[in-house]
């Protein structure tokens, strides 16, 4: 624990009372320390109340099977088995996780492509061309934002019958680009006005077809907004559940969140090896969130108090 | 048309010629139109294929005033507003009052502060389900950490935290639900502490401000906007919450934790009457469309991104 010393504070140049300023100089620095004890104790507070769950993950996976139903509370004797029944597809819940594993990716790429595509043309033409009704647009993705998605999903799952898109990955991507696109305008716009117009109009003179602005200006430079807005795509895909859970219910089709779930519709769950999968799943998210950090709270802090 | 006009043009109007200048920002000609267009008939396409089919059809499917007498007269939907309330009341509130004094907390300086940042934005990095899972299993009566460590440590017996009390239950459920979202919360208004102008403060503790009162007249003048902006916003996820109730109580003990977007999707689908399963959640809609119209106007005028 570090008590502040450096603190001199304005040097008492009064030698008539040196006894009461060193007393508020001593008092100052206990309510320092006290000050610095308290910030302690709310860190292991903070601690314990976040990695409680954390901790409680990774003592069940390393658990053998007899281990996790005792009343332990850390394994007795850890084994990383529950990791590799996960990784060899071990148990005939996980029999087809890898190839699960790579739907949730093929989820993931195709919305990040498709939210950046729809958003980014859509907002180049609303806030670059300034189309006369582009506030309505704006408008339907601000409506489309606040609308949760959980209430949509009953009538959404009903379309997606009649399309024919059940166990159809497509139906699932087409979900994720619907609530995803809308933080994308939005983002897309904010940031586009701190690129300066004229250098779209200087573009045109020279005789650039607006998509030629779009694919040779606008998007190099929204470079960082790309990224951004294509990280939440990526996330939101990999770790929405209900609409995943809804739309694809075979083996073949299913992605890592659902197959994960299944495990919840037997009586007795292995559950070191359900959270085995559950921290495989995890970890690309959570690196990919710890890596793209900054470049997400760019979007974030943008004009964080105005008015 | 010929460039190089424009361009000689250009150069000769010193200040922004206003033909060059009409060309974007007047109105759009000839084939410019045709490009405007197709550039936004992938989002129009999408936004009436994704959004107002399924909110017509949602709409059409819960019709029947029948469906909402008989709503009205189902114990388990009663106790449901009555948990709804009590859930989106109880846990926003919590949460975002939690992320205010948080957010302060983690305005200190040094480098264990912001170690301390990087840990506990950790629930809100993971995805909700692993999350859930592990509070569901832990929670558990028999066998669940929590209880685990109550005996072995104070020799106590804990009760069945899921399966027990309906009390119980949706307390578990509120406290996951704020364990997984206040992270997200603290940072944004972390983002809007981290706006205010040091020199406030500054001028502020010239006037003899401090504490409380530095907070009270500086701090929180400012935030208020984006706090409230921020509880809104809170107020309808939380309503939509789906996987919070799912996976740490699952609607039990007895049905009688589920929250409307949960309850909506049980009928739906287990009880397989898609019809009372979207009457459901549209009763939602007298507190929704308020809280959406406030928050149209409030997030086009504030620039609030989320």
């Amino acid at each position: 624990m570090t008590v502040a010393v450096d603190d001199a504070g304005p040097a008492v140049a009064v030698a008539a009372a040196p006894t009461s300023a060193q007393r508020a100089r001593s008092a100052r620095r206990r309510l320092r320390w006290w000050k610095e004890a308290g910030a302690l104790g709310v860190a292991v507070l903070v601690l314990i109340w976040t990695l409680v769950p954390v901790y409680n993950i990774f003592m069940v996976a390393l658990e053998s099977k007899g281990d996790v139903f005792t009343d332990t509370i850390w394994p007795s004797q850890p084994s990383a088995e529950s990791f590799w029944i996960v990784i060899t597809q071990g148990y005939w819940y996980l029999e087809h996780f890898w190839h699960q594993f790579g739907n949730s990716v093929y989820i993931g790429v195709g919305t990040v492509f498709f939210t950046l595509a729809i958003g980014s043309l859509a907002s180049f033409a609303i806030g670059r061309m300034r189309i006369r009704y582009g506030w309505v647009l704006s408008n339907a993705a601000l409506l489309t934002y606040v609308i949760p998605a959980s209430f949509l999903a009953i009538p959404f799952y009903r379309i997606m019958q009649i399309y024919g898109l059940t166990n159809n990955l497509w139906s699932v991507i087409a979900a994720e680009v619907t609530f995803a696109t809308p933080y994308a305008i939005f983002i897309f716009q904010q940031y586009g006005t701190s690129i300066p117009i004229e250098l779209d109009e200087a573009a045109r003179i020279d005789g650039a077809s607006p998509f030629q602005v779009y694919w040779k200006i606008y998007l190099p430079l929204m470079a960082p907004a790309l990224v951004a807005v294509g990280t939440y795509a990526l996330l939101l895909a990999w770790n929405e559940y209900l609409y995943q859970f809804l739309l694809l219910s075979s083996k073949q089709s299913m992605s890592v969140p659902v197959a994960l779930a299944q495990f919840l519709n037997s009586d007795e769950a292995p559950w070191n090896y359900m959270m085995a999968t559950a921290i495989v799943y995890a970890i690309p998210p959570v690196a990919i969130y710890y890596v793209f950090r900054r470049r997400m709270s760019a979007g974030l802090t943008m004009g964080g108090v105005k008015g | 048309m010929s460039t190089d006009t424009l361009e000689g043009a250009g150069l000769l109007v010193r200040p922004r010629p206003p033909l060059l200048g009409r060309m974007w920002r007047g109105g759009l000609q000839g084939s410019e139109w045709t490009w405007a267009i197709a550039f936004t008939v992938p989002y129009i396409a999408l936004f009436l294929a994704f959004v107002a089919y399924p909110v017509a059809f949602g709409a059409w499917l819960g019709r029947d005033p029948s469906l909402y007498f008989e709503l009205a007269e189902d114990p388990i939907f009663q106790r449901t507003i009555v948990n709804t309330i009590l859930y989106v009341g109880i846990a926003v509130n919590l949460k975002m009052f939690g992320a205010l004094l948080l957010s302060g907390f983690f305005m200190r300086r040094g480098w264990w502060v912001k170690g301390l940042l990087l840990v506990f934005v950790l629930p809100w990095a993971m995805p909700a389900l692993p999350a859930f899972i592990s509070i569901h299993w832990m929670l558990n009566g028999e066998w669940g950490l929590f209880n685990n460590f109550l005996f072995n440590v104070f020799g106590i017996e804990g009760p069945g935290w899921l399966d027990t009390s309906r009390w119980l239950a949706l307390g578990a459920v509120i406290t996951s639900h704020i364990w997984k979202w206040m992270p997200f919360w603290t940072v944004i208004l972390l983002a809007g502490r981290m706006a205010i102008p040091q020199e406030l403060y500054e001028a502020a503790e010239v006037d003899g401000a401090t504490g409380l009162t530095r907070f009270t007249h500086v701090t929180f003048p400012l935030l208020a906007n984006l706090y409230l902006v921020c509880t809104l916003l809170s107020t309808i996820f939380t309503l939509g919450d789906f996987n919070s109730v799912y996976f740490v109580s699952g609607g039990g003990p007895a049905l009688s934790t589920h929250v409307l977007a949960t309850l909506g999707i049980r009928d739906a689908f287990e009880v397989a009457r898609p019809e009372l399963g979207v009457a459901t959640v549209l009763t939602a809609l007298p507190l929704m469309i308020p809280l959406v119209l406030i928050l149209m106007r409030k997030l086009r005028t504030t620039e609030v991104t989320l």
